[in-house]
Parts: structure tokens; sequence; C-alpha cells
């Protein structure tokens, strides 16, 4: 089944193509590493998947859902980590996770297995994010995300920040989505370790994807 | 009112604001023909309402600004209208067609100017006949919030962006402004009626318009709305030119990007 | 429907959980509404307290100003809070993620404006008591029910206002100078007529409590406007 499926997309950045002419077919279950130096519109790339990003030539589906009219909907069924967290950093790590997590109706349950998968139950959970360190912020976004549970992960620069420890946490909970049948979209400079991890590699240079050779 | 230098419509991003194509400027012969009947009519003002109509009983020579006052003051409604109505077609219709939002942009540009010369004017007037440069009535309120709405708006449209971006935030600014005009009349309809005050302090309320001034306001508000239209029509159109220049701009950018990365992967 | 009343209630859970912890509008924004109570008392009167024989009334100017001056005040405060607000969600991010998450933009909207409402009660309440320290104005029985509607439907248009412009105003760099140019028109309905009311209750240059009702009408339908405009509008406005 395809997830995604992007024609000619042409995204702007106020007058600049960040994305200049796209074609890009993702089918269910891959992982896509996304690879290519800054600035070339990987970030991009991954807003327009997940429905944040319009798009301004070309056309594209994702998840079904047209990216030019069901943008809603297609936010609703994907779920995004971007560069930022998305936290409110006077909240507690506890007070965040459950606030994302029931805005997106996970039971508690789920909320406190996320937390612990991200190693951040005990005495992390109660304080305000804004005194954790920058990994541990990651790990708190993670959590979110894991509990969203969405069909189509997309990732930006995932690892960044995080500690051995808490990359080999993400591999595995990439995996675990991978095999519960999710897609997912990574974009990363971690070349060694999202390239084992990834089924399939695509290079973004300048605003447009080719398939990577090797 | 500039003219741009010649362009050929390509992309079809203009519809019913469109530059000509291949033009130096803006005007057409439509616009030109316009532009002529807008002329007549003003110099018919002047005739009639410096010459030919009478003085007011009341107000001597000085009822003769009320030629301008009332037509600018109806433009800057229309105006508004106009730019509300605009916006609503450019958010409700299918295509979202980017000349409905020119529209409504140049509109508000022509009615901020309409707006500003009715409370100019009107504050002269009041000046001349009773000493105030101002008066706290719900018409000449209600105008000025209009003025301070739009140019509100005039900032809004420029924020940034892209195209569809910039129209999309600005219809919905406008068509909220629909909602918040009549709500700030209302209310200083009923403030200023808590005090019965002199009705003489009322712009043209005890001015007796007699048939051949009644005939002078008419000439004045048919030349005053021929001005919109002139202005509005060039002020579509040249924007219509600078969303076409930005596309072109957009096209080169696309072309120069694709090309860094043949640069790049060799 | 009943998913988008619990996610607007989660999202004014967060907002005043965060006003809680970062205490911005109690040490901020309060104080300084009390110091723009203060000086007014500086601009306005001569001969603070005396009373003011002009006026015709037995009370001083400020008293008789002081339903307008209290509504000022709150404009000012509104200023900050919806800015501070949407300081909030742009830290890290966070608006952007709920619009990520798919999350019904009407919802947030209904949450902020609702914990905006909270927020803007209180403070009201307290400028309305400084009011009574600072310009002697009295309070009478017989006006409370007039009070307390006014003060309920005023606060709730502000705050729906407040939230929709706050949305627009809150991107990139640059807009929120663009905050009180929009805004501070759009509320004057709410100026007019809650000032109005406010004098009709306390028997302000003596305006009777029926002549107050009609005010309240006005500014119930500005917010019943523009709780609709804001619910239709909010998605779209921050949407790119």
């Amino acid at each position: 089944m395809t997830v995604v499926e992007l024609t000619g997309v042409v995204a702007v950045l106020g007058s600049f193509p960040a994305l200049a002419g796209v074609d890009l077919t993702v089918d269910q279950g891959e992982i896509v590493l996304l690879r290519g130096p800054n600035g070339a519109g990987k970030t991009t790339l991954l807003r327009v998947c997940a429905g944040l990003q319009p798009i301004a030539r070309g056309s594209g589906t994702v998840l079904g859902c047209d990216l030019a009219t069901q943008r809603e909907e297609v936010r609703r069924r994907v779920g995004l980590l971007g560069h930022r967290n998305g936290l409110y950093l006077d909240l507690t790590v506890a007070e965040n996770v459950r606030f994302w997590g029931a805005t997106i109706g996970a039971t508690p349950e789920e909320l406190e297995a996320a937390m612990v998968r991200m190693g951040l139950a005990g005495r992390l959970a109660d304080l305000p994010v804004r005194r954790l360190s920058a990994g541990q912020q990651r790990r708190t976004a993670l959590a979110c995300l894991v509990a969203r549970r969405a069909r189509l992960w997309l990732l930006d620069e995932p690892h960044a920040g995080l500690d051995a420890a808490g990359r080999d946490e993400l591999d595995g909970i990439l995996r675990q989505a991978a095999a519960a049948g999710a897609t997912i979209m990574v974009a990363s400079h971690e070349l060694e370790r999202a390239g084992s991890l990834a089924t399939r590699t695509v290079d973004v240079v300048a605003g447009q994807v080719s398939e990577a050779v090797a | 009112m500039a003219s741009h230098p010649a362009t050929t419509t390509t992309s079809a991003t203009a519809t019913g604001g469109a530059p000509p194509a291949t033009s130096a400027g803006t005007a057409t012969r439509a616009t030109r023909l316009l532009g002529a009947l807008t002329l007549v009519g003003v110099a018919w003002l002047l005739l009639f309402g410096l010459v030919l109509s009478p003085a007011d009983v009341n107000q001597g020579e000085s009822v003769r600004i009320l030629y301008v006052h009332v037509p600018s003051a109806w433009l800057a409604y229309l105006a508004f209208v106009v730019t509300a109505v605009a916006s609503a077609m450019y958010l409700f219709s299918k295509r979202h067609s980017l000349g409905w939002d020119r529209l409504a942009g140049a509109s508000a540009e022509a009615g901020v100017l309409f707006m500003a010369i009715t409370i100019g004017v009107g504050a002269l007037w009041g000046r001349l006949t009773w000493g105030v440069f101002w008066e706290w009535d719900a018409r000449l309120t209600t105008t000025a919030f209009l003025l301070v709405t739009y140019v509100g708006y005039l900032a809004v449209r420029r924020l940034g962006g892209t195209q569809h971006q910039r129209a999309k935030r600005s219809s919905i600014l406008a068509l909220l402004a629909v909602l918040e005009i009549p709500l700030v009349h209302w209310s200083v309809k009923l403030w200023r009626s808590l005090h019965q005050e002199a009705t003489v302090l009322r712009p043209d309320g005890d001015v007796k318009m007699d048939g051949l001034m009644l005939f002078t306001l008419f000439v004045g508000i048919v030349a005053f709305t021929l001005m919109y239209v002139w202005l509005v029509i060039h002020r579509q159109r040249t924007l219509a030119a600078e969303d076409l220049l930005e596309d072109v701009g957009l096209d080169l950018a696309i072309d120069a990007r694709r090309a860094e990365r043949v640069a790049e992967v060799g | 429907m009943r998913s988008m009343v619990r996610t607007a209630w989660l999202v004014t859970r967060k907002d005043l959980l965060v006003e809680w912890r970062s205490r911005v509008a109690l040490n901020q924004v309060l104080p300084f509404a009390a110091i723009v109570m203060v000086i007014f008392a500086f601009a306005l009167d001569r001969f603070p307290g005396v009373p003011n024989p002009e006026e015709g009334s037995t009370g001083s100017l400020l008293e008789t100003v002081a339903p307008g001056l209290v509504w000022l005040a709150t404009l000012f405060s509104l200023l900050l809070l919806v800015q501070r607000t949407f300081a909030v969600e742009r830290e890290d991010g966070a608006l952007d993620a709920l619009r990520a998450a798919g999350v019904d933009a009407a919802a947030v909207f209904w949450g902020k404006t609702i914990a905006l409402a909270l927020q803007l009660a209180v403070l009201e309440v307290l400028l309305l008591g400084t009011a009574v320290i600072l310009y002697a104005v009295e309070l009478r029985w017989s006006g409370a029910v007039l009070l307390v509607t006014t003060w309920l439907t005023a606060t709730l248009g502000l705050a729906a206002v407040g939230t929709l412009y706050g949305g627009l105003a809150a991107g990139a760099r640059g807009r929120e100078t663009l905050l009180p140019l929009l805004l501070l028109p759009v509320v004057a309905p709410v100026l007019i007529g809650a000032t109005r009311a406010v004098e009709a209750a306390l028997g302000t240059g003596g305006t009777a409590i029926a002549d107050g009702w009609p005010w309240v009408g006005v500014v119930a339908v500005f917010a019943v406007a523009f709780g609709a405009g804001g619910t239709l509008a909010f998605g779209p406005l921050i949407d790119e």
C-alpha cells in the first residue's frame, strides 16, 4: 500500500523554493532514511508529508489524503517529531506527556508505558522540562510521539541530543513500530546508525530527491 | 499607480486582474475611457459645486465642502463592502482565485484614501461652520474606526509569505471587520444618543438640500465613484503584475535551486 | 463534539497550569494593571479626592470616570496576557506541534479563550477593588446583578477576540507589535458598552440601573459574534 506519493512537489518558504520538484513514493512498512546536507530541504519535506507545509506546485497524497485539500486529516494520522520538541517548558515531564497523550486520546497506561520506555519515569517525571537537558527533553518529546501510535512516523534528526542509550532505545522503538505496520521516514545525519535501521535511503539535495545508489 | 515594465502573461495566476499582455503600463482603452469620464465628472462637480449651486441659507459657502465630504464617505463605505465581498469570494469560492484577493487589497487601499478624505474634509467643514475640527457623532467616529481597522488590514497584507497565505489571512481579517464595524457603529450611536445635544452639531443634519444642491451631490457621488473604479482597476492590475513578478521569480528560483543540485552532484 | 469539549478543557487546564507555575500574570501583569490605575490619577485628575462641582456630582473626577479607567486598564492588560499566552506556545513550538498532531483548532481556540477569560476575570475584580480604594468608588447592592453580568459577558468577549487576534499576531517576528493596532479598534464596542453598563450599576452620574441593560446587550452580541467568528477563523488564521 502506498503511504506517501509526491509528484513534482514545490514547497515555498517565503519566496524560497525549499523543495524544487520532488517525486517520491513510500510504501507501507518502509523505513526511509533521508540524508542530505543542511539546507537541502529534508525538514520541509517532512513537514509537507505531515500536512503542515502547503504545496505551491505539484500534488501529493499521504495515507490516502490529498495534500492540497485534506491537510487536516493528514495531520491527524501522522506523527511528526520536528526540530523543536513542542513542550511546555514550565510544566513537568509527566504533565507534558499527560497533556499530549490526552489530546490524542492515549490511555494513562499507554502514557506510563511510553514514559518508562524513554527512561522518564521516577524522579525525572516531576521536574519542569525547563530544567532537563536537551537530550532529556528530546526523550520527553519522543514519549509523546510513541504514545501517539501513528501510522506514519516522521522524524527530523531524532537522534540529536540523545546519549548512546537513548539512541539505542529509539532504534528499538522504531524497529518495533515498523514491525507493527507503521511507516517511518527519518531525516538524519547519523548515517551509520540510521543506515542500519533503514530499509531504504533517499538523498535530498537542493530541494530534490533521488534514490541512493549505495 | 506606477506602470510596470512589459510582461507576458504566461501563468494563470490572474483572473480579471491581469495587466494587458506586452504593455508598458496598466492602462487599456477601457480605463482611458473611464479616466476621461472621471475627469468630466470632476469638472462637472467643480462647476456645479463651486459655481452653479447656491450657498446654503445657514452655512453660507462652506456647505460646498459637503459635495466632497459626503461622496467620499459614501465611497469609503462602498470600498469597505467591496473588500468584504471580494474576501468572501476568495475564501468561499472553489477556485480560491487570487484575483479576488487583489481586488480586496486594491479596494482597501482606495478605501483608506477616501476615509482619510472624509475625515479630513469633515474636520475642515466642522471648523469652518462651527469652529470644531472633530465631532463625536456616530458616522464620523465609525469612519475613524474603519480607517484604523483598514490600516491594520493593509499592515497584515504586508506580512509576507506566499500569495495564498496573504490572501487567506487578509480575507479572514476583512470578514472579521465586517463583524466588527457594525458593532462599533451600533455602540457609538447608542453612546451618542445618551447626550441630547443640540441637533445643530450634526454634519449635514440641518442642511436643507434643495433640488440643485441635491443634484450637485449626486454629481459628486457619480464622479467619485468613477474615480474609485478607475483607481481600483489600476491598482488591481499593478498588484497582479507584482504577483506575476513574484511567480516568475519563483520559477527562476526553482530553476536556480535545481541547478544547485546538478552542480553538487556533478 | 464531546472530544472537542474535552480537548478544549485540556488546553484550558494546561494554560492555567503554566500560569500557575510561571506566575507571570500574577507577578507582572497584575502589578502593571495596578500601576496603570495609579498613573491614570496622575494624568487625569488635578485634585484627586476632591469633589468636582463642575461635574455636578458629589464625587471627584476619578470616581466619575472610574468605570472607564477600570476597563482601560483591563484592555492594556489583555494585550499583555495575549502576548504571554502565545509566547508560551511559541517557546518550544508547541502550537506548531498541536497543529501537527491534528488537534481541532476550534478546541484550542476555546481552551485558550476560557483560560484567558478566567485570568482576566480575576484581574477585573481586583481592578474594581483598586478603584474602590484609589478612586473612592462606591458599590451598591442593587447594581450587583448588572455588574456581574457585565463582568461575565465582557470578559468572555475580550478573551475570544484576544485569542483570535493573538493567533494572527503570534507568528513570525515583527508581528507582535501588530497586536495592539489590530485589537484595540476591535474591542471598542466592549469598552463603550461595558463602561456604560458599569456606570449604570454603580449609579455614576445618576445613571439608573435600567439604562445599563441595553449596553449589556451590545457586549453580549459582541461576545457571541466573536465567539463564533473565532471558532471558525482561528484554525485558518494559525495555519500556514
